[in-house]
């Protein structure tokens, strides 16, 4: 019996949240049971994530045949250290946001509706985890799908108005950008006539018709940018992120745009990268101006904003900025800081989004000049945030800190300075943000609203602080974090050769 | 006792402890903290005993030498006595300060790589700063302030030579470094500031005397001896320190001489001491190396022991200008003997400790054949004796009679004189079953031979004798209230005074300057807010088909960038 569980492991990470989706309208009638299930899930879910990436660095990738059929006409699920990673990335996140779902739920949602959101959740969960471990391309479309469906009913239920256009906008944007993928990955199935990645991978330096090779990348990387809000894509993101519920938002926030830079790196890198890296197409250069855009204009829009979700979804767009900086130098270490900022920068956005998720809880209102001495009221709060500000910033011995670090030495092992520079402004600007929370929060005379609160619920709080300390412990134990990076970038980098 | 216990964590534990806990438990807190270190040290290990990896780089926390053991022991020492001699203070800012300080300079010279290094001697500047701030005068403010600020720049000047170094030659750990390293002269350089470089050492001149009586004690015996370590270790053998020694051996006798202020005077005789032991890392041979360090050894016996009695006059009489005190030995016996012990040692008379340090660095010059050299440090002993030997103790306790009649002082400052008295007479006379034992490098040497006793007599013996003639016919300087410029009136004065006229000639320029850049900004800001504010291009909500339009001109130019 457990033999079969762990053999089928890599089945199970995405079976067991699927299964779970139904079966939260099943107990529909029992919301606190939905909630235990759904969180019992996203733990079993972390606990197999954990042992698939203990096996990957034990004994190097995983495949896995889906009901028994072969490669490459069965789907495969094929993890290596660049997708174990992720996946760990998506479900630590998922087992924290259950738990401070359970208070935050119902501030959004009518009681015999939350199951209904747990659902979609699930659901959403499920999508995210399925593109991660697939070795599939359709099949990486069909879980695209079934997590940006589910994504656009989770942000529709905002108590906010708005946040059914924000959904509807994200629908349309959403589905634009999965018909692109689908579309680049029809293309190449009419190149090779094969779907499974690593049989794309060796298929396709050996085609002739190059035009289409590279309609499909340009296909496949606009597609998956609009997922990964890359700047000028990044229209849908800001709203869908503000006016989203609070569990929405950390949920996607730290997760959604990571799976889809995984996709982006899967693509560009394994699949077409062997093709396409002979010809030099300067889609490097093409990312870092994109980024350096992204990145400017996230920040600079972030400080003048005076909504708290938008002002953090402004700034989600310039750290993916940095992600693509990364990504872009082409080089182990640029991915090796890409990979690294990945997983620092959901922990960092993660704990952040939350700390904001408490303050509205109490507050209703997602106004900054509402914050105004709400530090005061909630201490607790105000410091998880402040610890959130300073790892995003990039303080030393926070998560920050190490991404920059890895960033700035690949851009000066690239030569380019200039870029490093700009890394380290985009840092100031940073500060200018989070300050400007800061000083309206503790320093201000409290606002009417302000002075009534009192501290999160602790079922908030926890899970918060969880992802504070996680930033400052991975802050100064960067073993794990930056040897699996390492590794993940290598096993990047070796299909290039 | 656990043998790899990190030797600066029982001082920093002290240093917590010390802010929660009050009267005799907490002194006898702080009286078993280096004592239970010192102890712990008897049995540790050697080599790099703790290690850790942060970003790639191998960090050892502790690792144990000779050398490093021998300044670890020194500063148990020293603490201990400079506790005992604090014990009857009830300034709970200035415990804790003195026991994070201590910590601070026992990990500096445990510290096996630069990093963990850097992260010390900052420990080391900002705790040491409240010692001064805690006499709570205005003066003792501002010149904590111009001592903190020079402090710092050590150490951002530490930090920009370890990067420097750290970058070009991908080596952390704390070796032998040497001029010719890249950013090894940012590194001499930090390393000089806290040593008293001539032109960096106003700060010391400045701040110490400022300082209350208790915590200069402390700060004579760290922050200059952890730079001696550290040069020792990364820069022994580099020719210029010979020069910078010998420059700053003589060039305080003549500040000290005309000085009132006798702590002040202290901190001059400082500096000479300290040239003499810069001067023996310069040398670099095994002798010049012992004689340094034994020689900090003694510095801080020695002028801990000066420093005490120093403050132990200014704890019962409210100052310690030469001009008002005099004739102190009439009440004060104890300490007048006491301080003429540490008078005695510091002018390096045969049978008490200086003796036995100072002259390993003259001998080791002499057999480098640095005769002109040894001539500088020769002239400088004398001119220790003068103003530390005799100027010191003279116009203390003697001189004029200032009709003060003060008491001795607490017991416990007593104490802690005789026990520092006590060492500077036993390694006096025992050196070589007390100091030497622990000196790290292998060379022998004999103090007490004819050649050296009978030199060292008669250049006492003369050099006290010019002194009286001088007294008796009225060309010894008096003692006189006055201010003496020193290299610090430069900053203190002179620049402020150039700002001032600069700033009258300058100030419609620098307005207009200034209103030119203030509305550059606004309107950099303003062009900002135009396109990022809420309302603003870049951040307002587009109708779905314009996002849809942004799709489609990047999929075109992501065609056309790839079809060219």
């Amino acid at each position: 019996m457990a033999h079969a569980f762990l053999d089928n492991l890599p089945a199970l990470q995405v079976v067991i949240p699927l299964l779970s989706a139904p079966l939260c309208l099943v107990l529909a009638r029992w919301p606190r049971l939905v909630w235990t299930m759904c969180t019992l899930v996203t733990w079993t879910a972390f606990g197999i994530a954990l042992a698939l990436l203990q096996t990957v660095l034990a004994e190097g990738p995983v495949s896995y045949a889906m009901g028994g059929w072969a490669a490459p006409w069965g789907i495969e699920y094929r993890i290596d250290a660049v997708n174990a990673y992720v996946a760990l990335i998506v479900t630590g996140i998922a087992a924290v946001v259950l738990p401070y779902a359970y208070r935050s739920v119902p501030l959004y949602i009518h009681g015999e509706r939350v199951p209904l959101f747990y659902a979609l959740l699930m659901l959403c969960f499920t999508g995210l985890l399925g593109m991660t471990v697939t070795g599939d391309a359709f099949n990486v479309f069909v879980f695209l799908e079934i997590s940006s469906l589910s994504m656009y009913g989770l942000i529709s239920q905002g108590r906010d108005r708005r946040s059914l256009t924000a959904s509807f906008q994200y629908l349309v944007m959403g589905t634009i950008g999965g018909t692109f993928v689908l579309i680049g990955i029809g293309f190449l199935y009419v190149l090779t006539g094969t779907l499974n990645m690593a049989d794309l991978a060796a298929r396709l330096p050996d085609v002739t018709q190059v035009r289409t090779l590279h309609t499909a990348f340009a296909f496949i990387v606009v597609g998956i940018g609009l997922k990964l809000a890359m700047f000028p894509l990044h229209l849908w993101l800001p709203n869908a992120y503000a006016y989203a519920p609070s569990t929405a938002t950390v949920f996607i926030a730290s997760t959604a745009t990571k799976v889809a830079v995984y996709i982006l790196l899967r693509f560009v890198y394994t699949i077409m990268g062997p093709a396409l890296f002979s010809e030099g197409i300067p889609y490097g250069q093409i990312a870092i101006v994109l980024a350096v855009m992204g990145l400017l204009t996230g920040s600079f829009v972030a400080i003048f904003q005076q909504n708290i979700k938008r002002m953090l979804a402004y700034s989600s767009i310039a750290q993916i900025g940095y992600i693509l900086l990364g990504i872009g130098f082409a080089s182990v270490l640029g991915l090796q800081a890409a990979l690294l900022h990945l997983f620092n920068h959901a922990l960092m956005k993660g704990a952040l989004f939350m700390a904001v998720g408490c303050f509205v809880y109490r507050l209703g209102s997602m106004s900054i000049e509402d914050m105004a001495g709400v530090g005061r009221r909630m201490p607790w709060t105000f410091a998880a945030f402040v610890m959130g500000g300073l790892s995003l910033i990039g303080v030393p011995l926070t998560v920050g800190f190490v991404s920059k670090w890895y960033l700035v030495l690949a851009a000066l092992q690239k030569g380019y300075w200039p870029l490093a520079v700009l890394i380290l402004i985009g840092s100031l600007l940073a500060v200018v943000y989070i300050w400007r929370v800061v000083e309206t929060a503790w320093f201000a005379k409290p606002s009417l609203r302000a002075a009534e609160v009192r501290e999160a619920p602790l079922a908030m709080l926890i899970p918060t602080w969880i992802l504070v300390l996680a930033n400052i412990y991975f802050g100064v134990n960067t073993t794990m974090t930056v040897g699996v990076a390492d590794l993940a970038a290598r096993t990047l980098m070796e299909s290039m050769r | 006792m656990p043998t790899d216990m990190p030797p600066f964590l029982p001082f920093l534990v002290a240093a917590l402890l010390a802010a929660v806990t009050r009267g005799r438990l907490r002194s006898a807190l702080m009286l078993a903290t280096p004592i239970a270190g010192a102890l712990a040290l008897t049995g540790i290990g050697s080599g790099e005993l703790l290690q850790i990896q942060v970003l790639g780089y191998t960090l050892t926390p502790v690792r144990v030498d000779e050398l490093s053991l021998m300044f670890g022991y020194l500063f148990h020492l020293g603490a201990f006595i400079a506790v005992l001699y604090a014990l009857h203070t009830d300034d709970t800012l200035q415990h804790v300060m003195a026991m994070a300080y201590a910590g601070g300079a026992v990990g500096a010279v445990f510290a096996g790589d630069l990093i963990t290094f850097f992260l010390f001697w900052e420990v080391l500047s900002l705790s040491s700063v409240f010692l001064i701030w805690a006499r709570r005068t205005p003066q003792a403010i501002a010149a904590g302030f111009r001592y903190l600020l020079l402090q710092i720049g050590s150490g951002v000047t530490l930090l920009a030579g370890l990067l420097v170094y750290v970058a070009a030659t991908g080596e952390v750990a704390m070796n032998h470094i040497g001029l010719e390293a890249p950013g090894g002269w940012l590194i001499i350089l930090a390393l000089g500031l806290k040593c008293g470089f001539p032109m960096l050492h106003m700060w010391l001149t400045d701040a110490y005397p400022e300082s209350t009586p208790t915590g200069a004690v402390f700060l004579c015996m760290f922050t200059t001896k952890c730079a001696i370590y550290a040069l020792t270790r990364s820069f022994a053998g580099a020719e210029p320190l010979i020069y910078i020694g010998a420059f700053m051996t003589f060039f305080p006798i003549f500040f000290a001489v005309i000085e009132n202020d006798l702590r002040r005077v202290l901190s001059y005789s400082m500096i000479n001491q300290l040239g003499f032991m810069v001067c023996g890392i310069g040398l670099g041979s095994a002798l010049a190396l012992n004689g340094t360090v034994s020689h900090a050894f003694n510095d801080v016996l020695f002028k801990g022991l000066l420093f005490m009695s120093m403050g132990a006059v200014l704890t019962m009489t409210g100052t310690t200008k030469a001009s008002e005190l005099g004739g102190l030995y009439k009440t004060m016996p104890q300490t007048t003997a006491l301080c003429i012990v540490g008078a005695a040692s510091i002018s390096a008379i045969p049978l008490f400790c200086g003796f036995v340090s100072k002259s390993m660095i003259m001998q080791a010059a002499l057999d480098q054949g640095h005769t002109i050299i040894w001539f500088f440090l020769l002239f400088a002993s004398v001119g220790v004796l003068e103003h530390a030997g005799i100027k010191i103790p003279f116009f203390a306790f003697f001189a004029h009679d200032s009709g003060r009649r003060p008491a001795e002082p607490p017991v416990n400052m007593r104490a802690a004189m005789a026990v520092a008295a006590a060492l500077c007479i036993v390694i006096g006379v025992f050196p070589e079953a007390t100091l030497y034992r622990l000196l790290p490098f292998d060379a022998s040497y004999h103090p007490y031979d004819m050649t050296h006793v009978v030199t060292q007599v008669q250049l006492l013996m003369f050099g006290a004798l010019a002194v009286f003639w001088m007294m008796r016919t009225g060309r010894y300087p008096t003692e006189e209230r006055a201010v003496n410029l020193d290299f610090d009136w430069i900053y203190r004065r002179l620049l402020p005074a150039a700002i001032r006229g600069g700033e009258r000639v300058l100030s419609p320029v620098w307005d207009g300057a200034r209103k030119g850049v203030v509305a550059q900004f606004s309107g950099l800001v303003a062009l900002l807010f135009r396109y990022h504010g809420p309302g603003g291009a870049l951040a307002r909500t587009w109708p779905t088909g314009s996002m849809a339009i942004w799709v489609a001109v990047l999929l075109a130019v992501f065609v056309v960038v790839y079809y060219l």
